[in-house]
């Protein structure tokens, strides 16, 4: 889900920085020094998240859950993925630099989404915490790939076919970001439901 | 263990100042981003081949990188051309081949490539903490660079601590299928993650305001600009100008 430096056009990384730098600037000032600590923690364990790969058919997909992160730290994750996303350029080269800020639009902008959906869901139990966890991790896959889509097309109508492509490849992640989301979020609700109520705090 | 593979070295560009490396990189790869001109991008893969050279690095550890990059473009030769609309340039048995697609991927692949040596050469030759300080330095705000400076130091604990309830999975013969067990348990080892990590932050808070932390690293080395910090960026200006120049001509 990273989109590589050199593709986009001028119009599309300005735009996605100036989004980004908006969403980090508002998730900075939500960001009190008290959860600072936690925010960074969960944004390592979003990082080593996504080294995690998990089975599907034949294959194997690592695991992207931007949607659990959102849920978990509201306007926070979108500083807390555009820290991960930035080790993640320097570490292993992923994504870049010129790209971050269409790279956090990308993954974070879903993040803020569900969490304004579903954020009241999770924190109910039963089936709507079920049903919320679900719906937050396929949808956020699903907003990510449509923006995806989004800054391919709007860089030249010649990636219409590779966006659909690419759009895709994207239904099996849903399935999987859904369950994988839901089990944690219900794991987190029976073992640690402080976690799920740092928003509230 | 994530590792930093290029940090560690004795080249000029291990030892140049990390703001000056950060505005470099900076603006090389803005300006090759957003270049329109095939002759810029071309010196710009020059450069970026001429800073990896001077940084020494390893082409060990610098393949993974330029295969994963690449690996992206050949799906985008794979795609483009055929699906690129416009006029066509040929035809492949019967398929025919857009002009603009094979242009795109073309000019695509050398940026890619120019950029992510760039990237390299400046900002992985320097600690990520080196980097952070850097950032503080260029006036990032303080809350972000503490973020990154706070997760890039508990990285490598949270990844050894899902790798341990990872381990302790597979001694319980925990054998990954497409299945819906499978998910589960990744649920459950990815959550205890999180509840660890939850742990662990509320510990290390307490431990700073223990130590009378007030939201900022106190920063204990004075390192001021040397000659050589002013040579780099000389140099890097000037590349940054030719850039810029070839651009708008074209």
């Amino acid at each position: 889900m990273h989109i590589s430096e050199g593709i986009l056009s001028l119009p599309v990384l300005a735009g996605g920085g100036v989004i980004a730098a908006t969403g980090v600037a508002v998730g900075l000032r939500k960001l009190d020094y008290e959860h600072i600590m936690t925010t960074a923690l969960l944004s390592s364990a979003f990082f080593v998240a996504s080294l995690v790969h998990v089975p599907i058919g034949p294959s194997a997909a690592h695991l992207i859950l931007n949607g659990l992160v959102g849920l978990i730290l509201g306007w926070a994750a979108v500083p807390a993925i555009a820290v991960a996303l930035f080790l993640q350029a320097l570490l292993f080269g992923f994504g870049g630099l010129t790209v971050l800020g269409v790279n956090t639009v990308i993954m974070a902008g879903p993040a803020v989404v569900v969490y304004l959906l579903f954020g009241s869901w999770i924190r109910e139990g039963g089936r709507k915490q079920l049903l919320g966890g679900f719906l937050a991790g396929s949808l956020s896959v699903a907003m990510s790939g449509i923006l995806v889509a989004i800054a391919l097309i709007g860089t030249d109508e010649a990636f219409m076919k590779t966006a659909q492509l690419i759009l895709l490849a994207h239904i099996p992640i849903m399935l999987i970001e859904g369950v994988v989301t839901m089990f944690t979020v219900s794991f987190l609700s029976r073992v640690q439901p402080e976690i799920l109520a740092i928003q509230k705090s | 263990m994530i590792e930093e593979r290029f940090a560690l070295g004795s080249s000029l560009l291990h030892r140049t100042d990390p703001t000056v490396k950060i505005i470099g990189a900076t603006v090389l790869a803005v300006i090759i981003a957003i270049s329109q001109s095939m002759t810029a991008i071309l010196i710009g893969l020059g450069i970026g081949i001429a800073l990896a050279l001077l940084a020494r690095l390893s082409p060990r550890a610098l393949w993974p990188r330029l295969m994963a990059v690449n690996l992206f473009c050949l799906f985008l030769w794979a795609t483009l051309p055929l699906t690129g609309g416009g006029e066509t340039m040929g035809h492949i048995w019967t398929l025919p081949i857009s002009h603009k697609g094979v242009t795109l991927a073309l000019y695509i692949t050398i940026k890619t490539n120019a950029i992510l040596l760039i990237l390299t050469a400046l900002l992985a030759t320097s600690p990520v903490h080196h980097i952070g300080r850097g950032m503080q330095r260029l006036g990032i705000s303080t809350k972000l660079t503490l973020l990154l400076l706070t997760s890039y130091r508990y990285l490598n604990l949270i990844h050894q601590e899902f790798n341990r309830l990872r381990r302790a999975a597979d001694l319980r013969c925990f054998n990954p299928r497409t299945n819906i067990h499978t998910y589960r348990t990744y649920s459950y080892l990815v959550g205890m993650t999180f509840v660890r990590s939850w742990e662990r932050s509320r510990r290390v808070h307490n431990a700073m305001l223990m130590r009378g932390f007030n939201g900022t690293f106190p920063v204990l080395d004075s390192t001021t600009f040397q000659r050589r910090d002013i040579y780099i960026l000389t140099l890097l200006s000037c590349c940054a100008l030719v850039l810029a120049a070839v651009s708008l001509l074209h």
